[in-house]
């Protein structure tokens, strides 16, 4: 049984009005990719964002490596390791795609060894170096988006849907990156409403709705239960392919 | 990696959208070619274009730091004002100290006085900014209103705190021997100490500019000013980021503020608020956190006061805001839209 690296237990966040996420309660073990599963609203992209400190829990803790990281600035989580790529893919279009990864790569200059592998896994950030990030196209900037997550070695990288809006072919590649990175023995912890893709690279797996997490266990159990699934999401593994 | 092929596409943008977004650049030569026209007698044109970018170029001096402000931020300060007023007295109040200095025919004594001013006030007016960021800006963040209404507050204690130090009466100071006087170009007279304003506003632009493409930390302000967020995510402390801006932006009020005094050779405790209206008028023109748009702004609304000062005097009363009004018909973001995930 593989050590938890992140945990989450009785979180809560309230962005205004609104208490979105109502007690979250989360295991995600170190190595592998845990995924986040729910429908359009249950609180994912709440979960990942209040792990990164974007917005803060009003209730509960986050521990990280041991370590409680409910209550850090952003900049500190993302110190501690945490990568994060927002849903919006958070490219800086004014800048290029070199500029982009320089700034990611925050603990001084890119290891040239570590980007020519991130080439060979994403061509278009070596073939579109100097360009200017807002000129690429959607899956391109998608690609710059998790290069520059990984740009640096983190324990953890936190990706919020990496396949929407995506052509079937980019989002193959995507799949196919995201499975070479977990060869690294990076963690993942990925929100994805493609079940299918998600199901083909998940090793563990969370459903949430209203949120809070209403199941979680092993990927291939679920992806074995039709009748689990359409209870959890209403929806079959068969219905996406 | 997949088998799959990705064929990598860049979009290609259109050589006449490439045209329109450069065109802000050349408004300035064709606002200048126009000024020709209008008035006809080249030394008369020359004097009021020196004149018209030396306006610009101080103006852009205190633009510049309360556009950055506001691109990476969302801060509107109108409080910033303070920092222009608090910059000239202080400026002034060392030039009075140095009179021996700014009244000796040397030109390097009158350099170096003037060179004491600016620092004096620039360093004032950066740690008033520091104390202005964390007392009253700090606890506003996200919330425009209440920015404006505090901010707007900081600039009323400020002034009545020139009030206290230096007294309700303006000031008034010669400038420095050096400064005094024309430089004659055939039949045009072009005032020394205008050329002394266009040239450290020009050396300010390409230096911001510089620091912007060429450095880290232009780099985290660029990213800032579209996304402060993922800034963050990426490991950077954008609040100290915004610090250091804020109190570089003050400093550079005060810089502007001392040269404006300079070339009024008259100051008053509401002389920042007053010149907060061109400010204000500049940044918008420009794109709200563009410093290039805020530079031709500057530079735009310089030659148009000056031009329509000589052509009809009556006009310049509207001219700066017939301007920001015509450009806001044709671009309502400002010359270069800054382009915000927030």
């Amino acid at each position: 049984m593989p050590d938890t690296l992140l945990s989450l237990s009785g979180v809560h966040t309230h962005i205004g009005p609104y208490h979105i996420l109502q007690g979250v309660d989360l295991l995600v073990p170190e190595g592998g990719v845990t995924v986040l599963l729910g429908r359009n609203g249950a609180g994912k992209t709440t979960t990942l964002r209040t792990i990164m400190g974007l917005w803060t829990a009003s209730q509960g803790d986050i521990r990280f490596v041991d370590h409680v990281i409910t209550k850090l600035a952003t900049p500190e989580i993302s110190r501690r390791g945490i990568a994060f790529v927002p849903e919006d893919m958070g490219i800086f279009t004014d800048l290029t795609v070199a500029e982009n990864m320089m700034l990611a790569a925050s603990n001084g200059p890119i290891d040239e060894k570590r980007l020519s592998w991130i080439t060979d896994l994403f061509p278009p950030i070596g073939t579109f170096w100097k360009s200017s990030a807002g000129t690429l196209s959607g899956g391109q900037k998608q690609m710059l988006s998790v290069a520059r997550a990984i740009i640096e070695p983190r324990r953890l990288i936190l990706i919020d849907e990496p396949t929407k809006g995506l052509a079937p072919a980019i989002i193959k590649s995507m799949t196919d990156a995201l499975k070479e990175l977990k060869e690294t023995d990076t963690t993942i912890l990925l929100v994805e409403q493609n079940f299918a893709m998600a199901s083909s690279i998940g090793d563990t797996v969370a459903v949430m709705d209203d949120g809070r997490i209403i199941h979680s266990g092993d990927m291939q159990e679920l992806v074995e239960d039709t009748a689990l699934q359409e209870k959890l999401m209403g929806l079959t593994l068969e219905v996406h392919q | 990696m997949s088998d799959t092929s990705i064929k990598p596409r860049i979009e290609k943008v259109p050589l006449s959208e490439q045209f329109f977004q450069k065109l802000p650049v050349m408004l300035v030569p064709l606002l200048a070619l126009a000024g020709l026209l209008a008035i006809g007698n080249p030394a008369s044109w020359l004097t009021l274009t020196v004149a018209g970018l030396a306006m610009g170029m101080m103006i852009f001096i205190m633009a510049s730091g309360l556009t950055v402000v506001f691109g990476l931020m969302d801060v509107i300060n109108f409080g910033h004002g303070a920092f222009v007023a608090i910059g000239a007295f202080v400026g002034f109040t060392v030039l009075a100290w140095l009179a021996g200095w700014t009244e000796s025919p040397s030109v390097l004594l009158n350099l170096f006085a003037v060179l004491i001013a600016i620092l004096a006030a620039m360093l004032v007016t950066g740690l008033l900014g520091y104390a202005f960021e964390r007392v009253i800006v700090m606890p506003v963040y996200g919330e425009h209103l209440k920015q404006i209404l505090v901010t707007m507050g900081g600039l009323i204690v400020a002034q009545q705190m020139i009030y206290v130090v230096w007294g309700p009466d303006e000031l008034h100071i010669s400038r420095p021997e050096a400064f005094q006087g024309s430089l004659i170009f055939g039949e045009a007279a072009i005032e020394k100490y205008r050329l002394v304003a266009v040239g450290i506003g020009l050396a300010l632009f390409l230096a911001m500019r510089h620091i912007l493409q060429n450095t880290k930390v232009g780099l985290l302000v660029r990213a800032g000013v579209e996304n402060g967020e993922m800034v963050e995510a990426l490991g950077y402390r954008i609040r100290r980021l915004f610090l250091i801006v804020f109190m570089t932006g003050s400093a550079l009020a005060g810089l502007g503020g001392v040269m404006w005094g300079l070339y009024q050779e008259t100051i008053t405790a509401h002389m920042g608020s007053e010149i907060m209206v061109l400010v204000f008028i500049v940044v918008i023109i420009g794109g709200l956190g563009s410093v290039e748009g805020c530079f031709i702004g500057a530079l735009m609304v310089g030659l148009l006061a000056n031009y329509t000062a000589f052509l009809a005097p009556k006009v310049a009363l509207i001219s700066t805001i017939a301007l920001m009004v015509v450009i806001l018909m044709w671009r309502p973001q400002g010359l270069y839209p800054v382009v915000k995930a927030k």
